[in-house]
């Protein structure tokens, strides 16, 4: 799960902000529960409601979800969120979050975007893929979440 | 559905008072009681709006009310459904009536509101979705309000004069209640010149978070005639509801919708869902509508109501606020009380607040800001996990 960063300096150990609910190593995936026999996905798995069609007790199968998707919505956080969230930065840095639909699970998921894209640089219906990226970090560690990059083709 | 009386309704001001939510409660329940000409000795049910703010004593709203009026022996319930607690606990009230379990009944609820967000319990609450959104996306209230703001924009073609008109409107409405905490006239530019919170919405564009009570004095129509109230303002309909699967908007408080990949969404979405329950209840429609109560947590999401409440198709939200409709002296006035812009939140009074201003629409005691010949209202008002709310009453 550890790796070294690449600044060369103190190596740090990257560990996820909540353990479970992404990939750390390999392709950027949002782990997310399926109904078994149904097209229904939930996401985080572990806090996944019920689907009505799916009688009885369901043992949810774990599966990695789409990592690219349509910007369904966006805005920013211009003001320091409160706890539990911990800014990246000092002073704090205004944040963006992107609502992003995934076309296979027909769902949306939140995250933010990666340091630097600004709400003028996204619009409804463009595509965004899944990164794992620095939250933010402490003398030993770097806390990794998932957030949403605008694809190449996106960006003017 | 059967119908119970609104005898006396009552509130204590909006503000930053710095006081025990139960002063609050307890003023605004005395008011409703001598509005009512009601003996609190005659209360036979208690139905208390939960805080969650304020430790023990909010978690039992009800029985905290009870005793601070003065133990009476009243059956007592207390009900949280964040923002919509105070129709929850209405709705418990009038199961009370309904059932013969009481005649008369007291509905209360007060908060006591730290400033800035609304922010999760404390501790490492993975498990707790309210939680990981402020942990892992910084997902503050206004950061859903900005998404459903920027909707509009997309799809309708609003603009941030809109959603500043919402709130120059309602502050128009706010000078002439006293029970309002912000009663300052605001013009479009004014919220256009102030901070961007969540982008497109602007320090104005969000309401704030407040000190406030309110209560009502509910019973059965034969209670209300022996007290020879024959032309009560009367509760036509309640809704509760929950969404229905799959729930594919994204709202409070959680980072990821249902999937409808394998199922098909109902036509009609959650939150016109709401509506559509207390119009069945109530047997009327969106045409006898006088004036609606509804909640402005961003003025971007008052526009959405007028849709979702069925005043207007989808898209024409903005165009029956340029028109003026929405206005008091418009056809159909929307927060003749302000709004939540103008009060700021109590979340457990706030439901109960937006059917007291209703009931004094009704009798024609909203003065200087009175809808004239108003007859029927609505409130409407979600709380997060997915707690519809909606009030129908009518004269």
């Amino acid at each position: 799960m550890s790796r070294d960063n690449s600044t060369g300096e103190q190596p740090k150990t990257r560990v996820p902000a909540v353990e479970g609910l992404h990939t750390m190593e390999g392709e950027a995936h949002l782990i997310g529960g399926k109904v078994p026999g149904r097209e229904t996905y939930f996401f985080p798995k572990h806090l996944a409601g019920g689907d009505p069609a799916a009688s009885g007790a369901v043992e949810l199968e774990e599966v990695l979800l789409s990592r690219v998707g349509r910007v369904w919505s966006y805005t920013s956080s211009d003001y320091t969120p409160p706890p539990p969230f911990a800014a990246a930065t000092d002073p704090y840095e205004p944040i963006t979050i992107a609502a992003v639909e995934l076309e296979k699970e027909k769902m949306v998921i939140l995250g933010q975007c990666v340091a630097g894209v600004t709400p003028d640089d996204l619009s409804i219906g463009a595509g965004v893929e899944l990164v794992i990226d620095t939250l933010y970090e402490d003398d030993e560690h770097e806390y990794m979440v998932w957030k949403w990059k605008p694809l190449e083709t996106q960006q003017s | 559905m059967e119908e119970i009386a609104i005898l006396g309704v009552g509130m204590h001001p909006w503000g930053k008072w710095g006081r025990n939510f139960v002063d609050y409660g307890t003023a605004a329940a005395n008011e409703a009681l001598e509005d009512a000409g009601v003996d609190w000795n005659d209360v036979g049910f208690v139905s208390g709006a939960v805080t969650v703010r304020c430790g023990y004593p909010g978690y039992v709203a009800g029985s905290t009310f009870a005793r601070a009026l003065g133990f009476n022996g009243a059956q007592v319930a207390s009900s949280y459904a964040a923002c919509a607690s105070g129709a929850t606990a209405l709705s418990v009230a009038r199961g009370q009536i309904l059932s013969g379990a009481a005649d008369v009944a007291l509905v209360v609820g007060a908060d006591t509101t730290p400033k800035g967000f609304l922010a999760p319990n404390e501790g490492d609450r993975p498990d707790d979705m309210d939680w990981l959104r402020f942990k892992l996306v910084g997902a503050t209230n206004p950061v859903y309000f900005g998404l459903h703001a920027r909707r509009r924009m997309d799809l309708y073609g609003a603009t941030s004069e809109d959603f500043a008109r919402v709130k120059a409107k309602n502050s128009r409405h706010s000078v002439h209640n006293p029970r309002a905490r912000f009663t300052k006239e605001y013009d479009v530019s004014d919220v256009l010149n102030s901070p961007v919170v969540s982008d497109p919405l602007r320090l104005l564009d969000i309401c704030a978070t407040s000190d406030g009570g309110a209560a009502m004095v509910v019973s059965s129509l034969e209670y209300a005639r022996a007290q020879g109230v024959s032309d009560p303002v009367r509760v036509a309909g309640i809704s509760t509801v929950t969404p229905t699967f799959p729930d594919t908007v994204i709202d409070l408080p959680y980072i990821a919708t249902d999937s409808a990949a394998g199922s098909t969404p109902a036509s009609r979405g959650f939150k016109t869902s709401i509506g559509d329950r207390v119009y069945a209840e109530a047997g009327v429609g969106p045409e006898d509508v006088d004036v609606a109560e509804v909640y402005d947590l961003s003025s971007a999401l008052e526009l959405d109501w007028y849709e979702q409440l069925g005043f207007c198709a989808e898209g024409e939200a903005e165009k029956l606020l340029r028109d003026g409709a929405t206005t008091i002296g418009g056809r159909l006035p929307v927060n003749p009380s302000g709004g939540l812009g103008a009060f700021g939140e109590a979340v457990p009074a706030q439901a109960i607040a937006q059917v007291c201003e209703l009931a004094w629409q009704l009798r024609g005691h909203a003065e200087g800001r009175q809808v004239e010949g108003a007859r029927i209202g609505i409130t409407a008002n979600q709380g997060l996990f997915g707690h519809g709310s909606s009030v129908l009453v009518r004269r």
